[in-house]
């Protein structure tokens, strides 16, 4: 629990029946959540190491319900956290303690689907799996699939600007998305993007998607949903080791195959899904690749033997192709089960997403190793192999003293490596809490105020989730003064929380 | 011109201009610099900055200098088999940089993505003289605010960017393209829209006013066929296909609206159902061409008036005017005017890259008045 929020604010806390009256006012009925007991559920989102039940929570059902709120809130100078479905693994959506929860869990409807122009309409609070639920019986579906589809909203997904397995072919939310009503800060709705590709002006949509709720309050969404490919088949390559792994993926790139997924599991990632789900996966082996392509027929049958070939050049000593889609999803449950089968082998995990120039990989995993033994702690990896998005998990027992600081320091020195190797501290998962304090690995301090100042362009007081993805807080008054200095300690009369 | 050599040297050029109230022209190879109102500004050739920075071609990535040439940057890619899949293109000269910041792409963008799909991150100096990183060098990152999607298609107006790193994609092994002929709009939409709508995998589709459809069917030959042979099964309710050989210069004069006839040029993004009526709705005389399916129609003619852009808004879609006699660009902005609320915040996004306004020229005349409405 190393992570620390900002001091609430006393002022707001002593008007709390104030707030819920007001918010009554604008969401009636059931709409505002403040008995205590009521709050538990609410306390937390993916990030489970961290807990704090919010102010209240209000959950409006419609835009003029959302703008209201913040409208009310902005004047009042009350904080809001915006939710969807609360599946953030990066604490992005973790309630404060003098803040509104705001959950969108109520907008649910898909409100427009068009085939002829491959475009749905929907409500912040529908569920990704539920637009491809909605559009697949004309054969259309939604790309981007993170593994908690089932769960997590497109709400959150633009929050998050979230990938999945396939998004190496078909791109994050972010390039599947074509416009949004955002509600600002102070209440203002306003439209952005729309029906159509690349509108004029500045990309305002593009830097609201992936913003993790600290820039608006998304109400609607338009994203593209794509004609579902004719086939799909999945081959399953193992490897004495990781190395040739790696160099099987950069191969297969390099000949020009952009599989539909790549994925890479380690023989104590192999091991955990292999228990857990008995999928068949070869257990004597040091990597193992799920590779997935889809297309017409004659291309999957084309790409899979080329995707043997390359495989067996590189060392492959198993090689097995899904016969049938029955036994294609058997192969992704046992990856898409990773997290869950880890958690059978250990009381917690810890799971990292760092990306990694993929040349790198070799590299990454000695250093790994070497970590895992310095601190005691088992690690496990999955790794979007395409993209070069490594998922370490380590496995740690909160109920041991002082094993989830281990585990925490262990995991900012894994993303210290990925920056140091010349990668990211996330691909997928968001700054949110997890990383906040990690984001001058990457980034100089004029670097985070720049991106700062975009914050205070939405939201020049800094009501909307703050505590997320910036280690230090700067009034935007001062952000906007000229001539900071580099090298000078940043403001050192805020506090750096 | 100022022709600054680093990203240090144009740190201390916008610096000094901001410090002393001048105003900064961005300009990579001046091949768009009749985009937006006449103006008279100091220009800031980035030209100079060129050169390959880190190109791993295994790793789909490409790191460059914002002033080398588009050209050089595309034979490179090709020469290991790869592409920048967004299908930039531009006038001899023109820049990877410039390219960017003008969100240039082709007739793959309706399935590859836009210009700003494909920026991954950035080394770029604000109007405030400061050098700032943003992205990352690697294809998959979340890191912080995704200022180079604000960046692709800001013509300037933020930021100068020194370094770019892109995203680059295999080159298709073989490319087909399947022509239809004697199409009306109504008729070349729709079968375009199912083209794009079925299994068969079209990367580009393409409609030309004499009645031309283009499809375009790009992958792994053994794929190719395969789908080559479908399409006309799939398509039968609309049109027959062939193949055509040497369709480069009809896709040219798709993507680029090149040789429509007419002074004024529209580039209109539309929800494509919207294109027909689009079309059915243009004053007598003006040419067009589809591209994106429909969701872009080149609009060329010689009226001085903004009748396009008041059609395009009232289908749902934008108008951006491309190329017009000095006087027309004078008088109607380049691009749609925002609502309200939008031109509030983006002036507010603007300023806080460029809080003293070192980029607003007059070249975008609707950012004195944003401005002034967020003031």
């Amino acid at each position: 629990m190393s992570i620390a929020m900002p001091v609430p604010n006393a002022e707001t806390l002593a008007k709390r029946e104030r707030i819920a009256r007001a918010l009554r006012a604008i969401v009636p009925g059931e709409g505002v959540i403040d008995a205590p007991e009521a709050l538990r559920p609410w306390e937390s989102d993916g990030l489970t190491a961290y807990r704090q039940p919010p102010l209240l929570v209000v959950l409006p059902e419609t835009t003029a319900q959302v703008s209201a709120v913040l409208k009310w809130c902005h004047a009042e100078g009350v904080k809001v956290v915006p939710r969807g479905a609360g599946t953030s693994l990066s604490g992005g959506a973790l309630p404060l303690a003098d803040a509104v929860l705001l959950g969108l869990g109520k907008f649910k409807r898909v409100l427009d689907v068009d085939y002829e122009d491959r475009v749905a309409v929907v409500q912040p609070g529908v569920t990704n799996l539920a637009i491809t639920q909605a559009v697949e019986g004309r054969g259309f579906y939604y790309a981007p699939d993170p593994s908690s589809q089932i769960a997590c909203t497109i709400g959150g997904n633009v929050a998050e600007n979230s990938g999945g397995v396939h998004c190496l072919k078909y791109g994050l939310t972010t390039n599947n998305v074509l416009g949004a009503e955002v509600v600002l800060m102070d209440g203002e709705i306003v439209r952005l993007g729309g029906r159509h590709l690349d509108s004029g002006g500045l990309d305002l949509l593009g830097v609201v998607v992936g913003s993790e709720g600290l820039l608006g309050v998304v109400t609607e969404v338009t994203v593209r949903i794509l004609p579902r490919p004719e086939t799909a088949r999945a081959v399953l390559v193992g490897f004495p080791d990781a190395e040739q792994a790696g160099a099987c993926v950069a191969q297969v790139i390099a000949e020009g195959i952009i599989p539909a997924g790549m994925e890479m599991m380690d023989r104590p990632a192999i091991h955990a899904a292999e228990a857990f789900v008995n999928v068949g996966y070869p257990l004597d082996v040091g990597a193992l690749l799920i590779v997935e392509v889809d297309g017409p027929a004659a291309e999957c049958d084309f790409l899979i033997g080329e995707i043997a070939r390359i495989g067996n050049a590189n060392g492959a000593v198993t090689s097995r192709v899904s016969d049938g889609e029955a036994e294609r999803m058997a192969f992704w449950a046992g990856r898409k089960a990773a997290f869950p089968a880890v958690g059978r082998i250990s009381p917690d995990y810890l799971c990292m997403d760092g990306t990694i120039p993929r040349r790198r990989l070799p590299d990454v995993l000695r250093r790994m190793e070497e970590l895992s033994e310095e601190y005691g702690l088992r690690v496990a990896n999955v790794f979007h192999a395409g993209d070069g998005n490594l998922h370490p998990l380590i496995l740690y027992d909160a109920n041991v003293p002082g094993e989830l600081d281990k585990a925490e320091a262990f995991g900012a020195d894994i993303l210290r490596l990925c920056v140091s190797v010349g990668g990211v501290l996330t691909g997928e998962h968001g700054v949110g809490i997890e990383k906040r304090d990690l984001m001058p690995e990457m980034f100089s301090d004029a670097d985070l105020k720049q991106q700062q100042r975009v914050k205070c362009a939405f939201d020049p007081e800094l009501l909307l989730n703050p505590g997320k993805v910036f280690p230090v807080l700067h009034r935007c008054a001062e952000l906007g003064q000229m001539h900071v200095h580099h090298g000078a300690l940043p403001h050192p009369e805020l506090p750096r929380f | 011109m100022l022709e600054p050599r680093d990203a240090a040297d144009l740190a201390e050029l916008v610096a000094d201009a901001a410090a002393s109230g001048r105003k900064l022209e961005l300009r990579g190879g001046g091949t768009k610099a009749d985009f937006g109102a006449p103006r008279e500004a100091e220009i800031v050739s980035l030209a100079g900055l060129t050169g390959v920075v880190d190109y791993d071609p295994a790793e789909l990535v490409l790191t460059v200098r914002t002033g080398t040439l588009l050209s050089d940057v595309q034979a490179l890619v090709a020469g290991e088999g790869q592409m920048l899949a967004f299908e930039p293109w531009g006038d001899e000269g023109a820049t990877i940089g410039g390219t960017m910041a003008a969100g240039v792409a082709g007739s793959r963008r309706v399935t590859a993505g836009s210009a700003r799909d494909h920026l991954l991150g950035l080394t770029a100096v604000s109007g405030r003289g400061e050098v700032f990183v943003a992205g990352a060098k690697v294809v998959k990152n979340v890191t912080g605010y995704d200022l180079p999607k604000l960046m692709a298609g800001s013509w300037g107006r933020i930021g100068a960017m020194a370094e770019l790193t892109v995203k680059v994609l295999p080159h298709p092994r073989e490319v087909v393209t399947l022509a239809a002929r004697g199409l009306s709009p109504v008729a070349a939409h729709a079968a375009m829209a199912c083209a794009l709508g079925s299994n068969a995998e079209v990367s580009a589709a393409a409609a030309l006013s004499d009645g031309t459809v283009l499809l375009r069917v790009a992958g792994f030959a053994p794929s190719v066929e395969a789908r080559c042979a479908a399409l006309p099964g799939l398509l039968a309710a609309h049109c027959g296909l062939e193949p055509l050989e040497d369709a480069a210069p009809l896709w040219q004069q798709a993507m680029t609206g090149a040789g429509l006839k007419g002074a004024v040029h529209w580039d209109v993004h539309l929800p494509p159902r919207a294109a027909p009526a689009l079309i059915a709705a243009l004053p007598e005389g003006a040419d067009w061409a589809m591209d994106w399916g429909g969701g872009r129609v080149w609009v060329c003619s010689d009226a001085e008036d903004d009748a396009v852009r008041q059609i395009a808004a009232g289908l749902g879609g934008e108008a951006r005017l491309i190329a017009a006699p000095a006087a027309m660009r004078a008088r109607v902005s380049a691009f749609q005017p925002r609502a309200k609320g939008v031109a509030a915040l983006e002036a507010r996004v603007r300023r806080a890259f460029d809080p003293k306004g070192v980029f607003v020229t007059g070249r975008f005349a609707e950012d004195a008045d944003a401005d002034a409405l967020s003031a």
